[in-house]
């Protein structure tokens, strides 16, 4: 009899007894001002290989980090995994001790709007299958990835997990969040390998609220469509050429750069963007960019960040004009606007996006809409995924320079490129962008159409 | 400047499938410390005293029916000091235990992690790796187990290395020397910072075959960090520096040839052109050099590659698979390199491992599991970020031996091609293809250094690739990085001579 790691096996925080414990230690050491942000998480995942069950994890975490605000005003910070009274203590005297280091320049105060009404989010807590549920399913899929294709000889990175977590915040103001999630991930990436030819390899990821809701099919049918279409690849001459990004690989490659949206690199200095950069025009008319942390599709989506700050749809580009940076607390106070929720919890507080949303311009639109990727008879590059984006890209210079997958199309007819690099400027980039294409794709990190890019530098392998 | 070489795509895979999640655990999950060193003795130590407890756990699971218990226990404290411009802007301490159990059965694992070192957490998660291999604790069966043996505590003088490590203040005060010497040599500087990293880790190792240690690690960093800006002209370059096992190595930094060092090459940069791509020769220099080999070779000698079957190596063992010139070795041995280690985070003491000699195939990197499944020969390269993964084969101090050269020579052998003097991060795929960025390059025009170039990434087949090494200066020298792949983020050094790649894919505009 197999025993599973069910989602009413997952931990829980006792926010109240968390909110005493604290009370009652930040009374003793006379701290008057403090907040908490509070995690844990069960999940389990299973791996196969070649139809045997290979590796399967569980886990069980959970932590804590402790900000105080010390006599002088001054802000400290500790993290544990120990949620023991004892553990919590030592993270508050901890926290005590760092804020004799805390910069007089930048004190963070509790956000404005840790108390305001949260977003509702229909995000309904999803069952868990179970390991056993879970290893047969892999099977099965890995079985029907194999079968697509007699060169797909291996899926050699698979993977089924899901997981409960849930998170607190709370602070000495009577500010009280808390929001608990299921997930479920499915990847399948497949290895392909015909005689006298290098190995290719395609895969494809779903996300789901439960390991029920996955789009296996879906996910399978990707896998096996991306691997089989670059068996038949051919080196590409280096030059200039017409690119059009697939929604993913044009939203990492937007990712990377959202320190051009991040009001804490602008004040840092790192960004491309200025204080001033806000209403000058740094992209084609018909682009615009919001970040929406509560779209419907977003699995993982909170209704409150790191402050407790509520989650909100976010315009950054409208019509190509720089509308809004991203920010925290402390930076909004600094740029005299409200707080956005997107920070995390910090002595330093750090600023993210949540969940990109790239359109076309309502009542704009490009003067190449024929460019369309699945019609186009134009020669171009079609760009399916971008890797190595931790070492190509300088994100405080603008450049870019990264390898790809993806097909040289000419007159309709696709080739797999067999190993290339493409490289530029984001800022030529999004003034250089030809179309973007009606359709809105919804992928794991955001939505966005194809957009189309015109001369952009490829360097193909001799 | 990142040192991350992140191998392997799988790494990209997990952390994208648990992308949102990630995102919302990062905000809260952050590392270690506490600044009182001394709070930290107070906690309890992970030694022999343990003895029993795990015995129980091993004996229950190996009860139960499983070939194999291992249990891993962590005790980690962790700080991170930034400075930016002349003020300290981030403090960041975090300390916290937990435990990784895994249970063998035939080829198949079951591993739980968890946070709950009670008795009933590690019997709970115990149960839990058990159940997902069809396991059941049995309270009257008999267990062959026949307990541990005595300790073997690989941490006995390395008691003392937190308190010994630099105090919060004086660290800081680092810092921000640190920051004005760039301050003091730098032009156009519009980012200085300075970051310091120290990683406190002790671990106790037990498994049912007998193995029994503990060990402390230290690893601590420091990095410069600057961003020039001259109208529209931008260079950012950054350094960092690591040793493992020195409390000291942060009072001994040589501060001002390290901000000199990033001037110089922020000012040289600063204007420089974008490389013109193509398919050329290459010299790439020592130290960071070493990427080249790490990405292109030595992730795909790892069992666990072997194992997916995604390394083009894995039948080539005694066989020529590089250039003569290369002699490549993998070891934990070196004394204060990043890499090393006293024994590997399953409780192997480390070694030194010949991986290619003369261009030939000797042996793979391998762990626990990849003996079990792949018949190669464990080296001591068990490695984890922490007790939330699973050990895999791992590099450690990755590097290509010296040669007969002159680094002159390898340049002057050039009639037109580049020079990487520093690069960046890099990674490889499941195909072998591999990739990495060249951050400070330079011409090289009938046989001389030319002017500096900018943009570069290179890209090729690992199999390729390695027969073009074709020369290795006598300038062997490491450097410290992190790499991230299945089990994690861990501390490794690369290194290298200057070496001469006959011909590149060099990706530019």
């Amino acid at each position: 009899m197999m025993s599973e790691i069910k989602a009413a096996n997952a931990i829980e925080l006792d926010t109240h007894s968390l909110r005493d414990k604290l009370s009652q230690l930040a009374s003793r050491e006379s701290i008057h001002q403090w907040d908490l942000g509070a995690a844990c998480s069960t999940d389990s995942s299973v791996q196969i290989d070649r139809g045997e069950a290979k590796q399967m994890k569980g886990a069980q975490r959970s932590s804590i980090t402790v900000r105080v605000w010390n006599n002088k005003g001054l802000v400290g910070i500790t993290s544990t995994s120990d949620l023991s009274e004892k553990g919590i203590e030592k993270a508050l005297i901890g926290a005590r001790q760092a804020s004799d280091f805390g910069n007089a320049d930048d004190v963070p105060a509790f956000s404005t709007l840790a108390k305001s009404p949260l977003p509702k989010l229909e995000r309904p807590l999803r069952p868990a299958q179970g390991i056993q549920r879970m290893l047969e399913v892999l099977k099965e899929a890995e079985a029907d990835l194999l079968s697509r294709h007699p060169a797909i000889q291996s899926i050699p990175y698979n993977g089924l997990g899901e997981a409960t977590y849930e998170r607190v915040y709370l602070n000495s103001d009577g500010a009280l969040r808390q929001m608990k999630r299921s997930q479920a991930s499915l990847y399948l990436f497949a290895r392909a390998e015909e005689s006298g030819r290098k190995p290719r390899s395609g895969g494809a990821i779903r996300l789901a609220l439960g390991s029920h809701d996955l789009d296996i099919d879906g996910c399978i049918d990707e896998a096996a469509e991306r691997t089989i279409s670059h068996l038949d690849y051919q080196p590409i001459d280096t030059g200039c050429y017409l690119v059009c990004f697939t929604p993913e690989a044009f939203l990492d490659l937007i990712g990377a750069f959202s320190s051009m949206f991040n009001a804490r690199a602008v004040l840092d200095g790192v960004s491309l963007s200025q204080r001033e950069t806000i209403g000058k025009n740094i992209a084609v008319p018909f682009f615009s960019l919001h970040d929406n942390g509560l779209h419907p599709a977003h699995v993982g989506a909170s209704s409150f960040d790191g402050e407790g700050t509520p989650t909100q749809k976010l315009c950054l580009i409208n019509g190509g004009r720089l509308e809004s940076f991203l920010h925290s607390e402390a930076t909004a106070r600094a740029f005299g606007v409200t707080p956005t929720g997107h920070a995390g919890l910090g002595a330093k507080v750090s600023v993210g996006p949540d969940w990109f949303e790239v359109s076309n311009t309502e009542g704009q639109s490009s003067a190449n809409t024929h460019l369309q990727h699945s019609r186009s008879k134009e020669t171009f590059v079609l760009i399916e995924g971008l890797n190595a984006l931790h070492a190509g890209v300088k994100a405080s210079q603008g450049s870019f320079s990264l390898p790809f997958n993806g097909w040289l199309v000419i007159k309709g007819e696709r080739v797999s490129i067999e190993a290339a690099t493409v490289a530029g400027d984001i800022r030529t980039l999004l003034n250089s962008i030809v179309n973007m294409e009606a359709e809105q794709v919804i992928t794991p990190g955001g939505v966005s159409p194809h957009v189309w890019v015109e001369g952009l530098s490829i360097t193909g392998e001799a | 400047m990142r040192f991350a070489w992140i191998g392997a795509v799988h790494l990209h895979i997990y952390a994208y499938s648990l992308h949102n999640q990630r995102k919302l655990q990062e905000k809260w999950l952050v590392s270690t410390y506490t600044p009182d060193q001394s709070l930290v003795h107070k906690a309890e130590a992970l030694n022999s005293h343990w003895q029993p407890q795990l015995e129980l756990l091993l004996a229950r699971g190996r009860t139960a029916g499983a070939d194999l218990v291992e249990v891993y226990l962590e005790q980690i404290d962790h700080l991170s000091v930034l400075a930016e411009q002349d003020t300290i802007t981030s403090v960041t301490p975090s300390f916290g235990r937990g435990a990784g159990i895994r249970v063998f059965l035939g080829k198949q694992d079951g591993f739980v992690s968890t946070n709950d070192l009670s008795d009933a957490g590690l019997k709970h998660a115990l149960e839990q790796a058990l159940s997902m291999l069809g396991l059941e604790v049995n309270e009257a069966g008999r267990s062959s187990f026949n307990g541990l043996p005595n300790l073997r505590d690989f941490a006995i003088d390395k008691a003392h290395w937190l308190n010994q490590c630099p105090e919060l203040y004086e660290a800081s005060d680092r810092l921000l020397n640190g920051t004005q010497l760039l301050d003091q040599y730098g032009t156009h500087l519009q980012v200085r910072r300075g970051s310091y990293a120290r990683d406190w880790q002790e671990v106790l190792v037990a498994a049912s075959d007998g193995t029994f240690g503990r060990d402390i690690r230290l690893h601590q960093s420091i990095g410069l960090n600057v961003l020039a800006t001259d109208g529209e002209h931008r260079s950012s370059i950054g350094r960092r520096y690591g040793t493992s096992g020195r409390p000291d190595d942060l009072r001994k930094w040589d501060a001002e040839t390290s901000a000199k060092e990033v001037c110089e090459s922020a000012g040289t940069m600063l204007y420089a052109d974008y490389v013109d791509a193509g398919q050329m020769p290459a010299v790439l220099a020592n130290r960071f050099g070493g990427v080249i080999f790490h990405e292109a070779c030595g992730h795909l000698l790892e069992t666990t590659q072997i194992e997916r079957g995604t390394t083009p190596f894995s039948d080539k063992l005694n066989q020529s698979i590089a250039h003569e010139a290369v002699t490549a070795i993998d070891e934990g041995i070196t004394d204060g390199a990043f890499g090393s280690l006293s024994m590997d985070d399953e409780g192997m003491e480390s070694q030194r491992t010949v991986l290619i000699k003369n261009g030939v195939l000797k042996q793979f990197i391998s762990d626990r599991a990849g003996e079990l499944r792949t018949g190669h020969q464990r080296t001591g390269s068990g490695r984890r970020q922490s007790h939330t993964f699973a050990a895999a084969s791992r590099m450690r101090n990755t590097y290509i031996a010296a040669g007969q050269h002159s680094p002159e020579q390898l340049i002057a052998s050039i009639d037109r091609g580049l020079y990487c003097k520093s690069m960046g991060g890099g990674s490889v795929g499941p195909t072998g293809q591999f990739n990495f960025a060249v951050e400070e390059g330079y011409l090289i025009e009938k046989g001389k250094l030319g002017k500096p170039v900018k943009g570069a990434t290179l890209i090729g087949e690992a199999k390729d690739v390695m027969p073009r090494i074709s020369m290795c200066a006598k300038d062997l020298e490491l450097a410290a990085g992190f790499c991230g792949s299945i089990s994690g983020n861990i501390f490794v050094t690369v290194g290298q001579p200057h070496i001469k790649v006959d011909s590149i894919t060099v990706g530019g505009r």
